[in-house]
């Protein structure tokens, strides 16, 4: 696996998969927008119930670049590899991204059921402290001058975000149960219909490959820009 | 340690700022709450133990960036990172001197506060054990965002940023115990509560001195 | 043909979130790769193939 952080080998690798990893994005994400469209409606939610399709898997994105961003993240401070660095760096706006489509298809989704554009139920909740924490970690990497400095510092952030996110869901569980006594947002829970289940395991697909496209394609960016950069300034020299 | 905790305590209290500025903020924002929300003391009283605590967290906020700025700025950071102590300890040091001079004096006003709220005495008492077992974690988990936003200019506008999401547990269960005192049931806020300061302060001296070696280095 | 757009009277609700999510994805990817083509065309500029 570390043999791919030489960058050279990285863009090589990368610049045969990204065109994988976007075609079948595509055809995954339409797929799943047929079979989401073909579904019937939800026996109590109606219609609504086809929000939990682009719902869902913008929320499983916004949790898994995180983790990928700390992971990234460890990486970098325990090996130094600027990689790493660069691959969280990297991963950061893409997770505030889903993170923000969550929380708006999710107050979307909720609005005919709870009848206000938010409720403080305990996901939700998480949610936005959770793009906090992206945000902070986006300034935190724009605010440091010195790059290397920045890039340390930035993984720091994001780890002790790392070891403070389970807590925090914790605390947000705990305070829902004590203020409403249960969680409002119920999707549907573990058993899904097979009709639902489908659109909804495409659509998860289809957002997980197209994350890691645009992943791969923003990290390739960063490594093209640095070089090109390290070319003038040897230039000038 | 307890050398450079006094000396700390000293600057600060010279200074004169950081306690009396914390204090202020703190009294302005239970003064102003009321004035906004309405004189109902029974909402107040149910909304008490969340506005204090926020209001306490974020006057203890207030002198975070300078932790270890001025420090930094003379270089007499250098002195101490080369000097006996390690920069772990040096870093509980300074966490434990900046509670000293606002979590404790916030602490401390906090039952006067929260007269104006119109909570009854338990709850008062919930508040102020609250506060004095949850504000340490308020200034070890700053330290943390001071410590990474050392270099920054203006790292003030970036800190709260950094550091308000990762003490929203702290808030939740601070807020949690005052209402169990109002409600008379115990939900197990305070040893949450407990729990989480303990950890942040045994863990965040790591994470400072890493965030300040990592601005001394390059 | 209504009564698929119409879903059954969520309209305002489905379409916006599908919409706003369409909108939010395609910006992104617009963004990133022309980011991406801009860098490729600095290093070739410099006469480096990536």
């Amino acid at each position: 696996m570390l043999r791919y952080a030489n960058p050279a080998r990285f863009m090589k690798l990368s610049s045969t998969l990204v065109p994988w990893l976007g075609g079948l994005a595509l055809v995954a994400l339409a797929a799943g927008l047929y079979l989401g469209f073909a579904a019937p409606p939800d026996y109590q939610q109606g219609d609504t119930v086809r929000i939990m399709f682009i719902h869902v898997p913008a929320a499983w994105i916004a949790m898994m670049a995180y983790g990928l961003m700390a992971l990234a993240s460890l990486i970098g401070l325990v090996q130094r590899h600027p990689l790493a660095d660069v691959a969280a760096k990297a991963a950061a706006p893409l997770g505030a991204l889903f993170t923000a489509l969550g929380l708006i298809t999710g107050s979307l989704w909720g609005r005919p059921m709870w009848g206000t554009w938010w409720v403080w139920d305990g996901r939700l909740t998480s949610f936005l402290l959770l793009l906090f924490l992206y945000l902070g970690y986006i300034a935190l990497w724009n605010a440091i001058e010195d790059e290397t400095r920045a890039a340390r510092a930035a993984a720091i952030l994001a780890l002790v975000g790392a070891v403070n996110l389970p807590i925090i869901e914790f605390s947000v569980d705990w305070w829902t149960t004590l203020h409403q006594g249960e969680s409002i947002l119920r999707k549907g829970g573990p058993l899904i219909a097979s009709v639902y289940l489908w659109p909804l395991a495409l659509m998860a697909l289809g957002y997980t490959l197209l994350f890691f496209t645009l992943w791969l394609l923003r990290i390739r960016t960063e490594i093209m820009t640095r070089r090109a950069r390290n070319l003038m300034l040897a230039g000038e020299a | 340690m307890t050398a450079l905790i006094l000396r700390d305590v000293r600057l600060a209290a010279r200074a004169g700022g950081s306690a009396m500025l914390a204090l202020a903020f703190f009294a302005a924002v239970a003064t102003l709450v009321p004035l906004g929300v309405g004189a109902d003391l029974r909402l107040l009283a149910r909304i008490a133990g969340g506005v204090l605590w926020v209001a306490a967290m974020l006057a203890a906020l207030l002198a975070l960036d300078r932790l270890f700025q001025a420090d930094f700025e003379d270089g007499s950071l250098d002195v101490i990172a080369l000097g006996p102590l390690s920069l772990e300890q040096t870093s509980f040091a300074k966490i434990a001197a900046h509670w000293l001079t606002t979590g404790l004096p916030l602490t401390i006003l906090s039952p006067l506060l929260a007269v104006l709220f119109g909570l009854p005495s338990q709850a008062i008492g919930a508040l102020f054990l609250s506060l004095l077992i949850g504000t340490p974690a308020v200034s070890a988990i700053g330290a943390i965002g001071a410590g990474l936003t050392l270099s920054i200019r203006r790292g003030g506008l970036i800190l709260p940023l950094i550091v308000l999401p990762l003490l929203s547990p702290a808030v939740i269960f601070g807020a949690g115990t005052v209402l169990s005192a109002l409600d008379g049931l115990r939900n197990g806020a305070l040893p949450l509560l407990t729990a989480f300061s303990f950890a942040a302060c045994v863990l965040s001296p790591f994470a400072t001195a890493a965030a300040v070696r990592l601005n001394l280095g390059s | 043909m209504s009564g698929f757009a119409a879903m059954g009277d969520y309209a305002a609700y489905v379409w916006p979130a599908y919409g706003i999510s369409a909108i939010g994805l395609l910006v992104a990817a617009v963004l990133v790769l022309r980011a991406h083509a801009r860098a490729k065309a600095a290093l070739a500029r410099l006469g480096v193939k990536p």
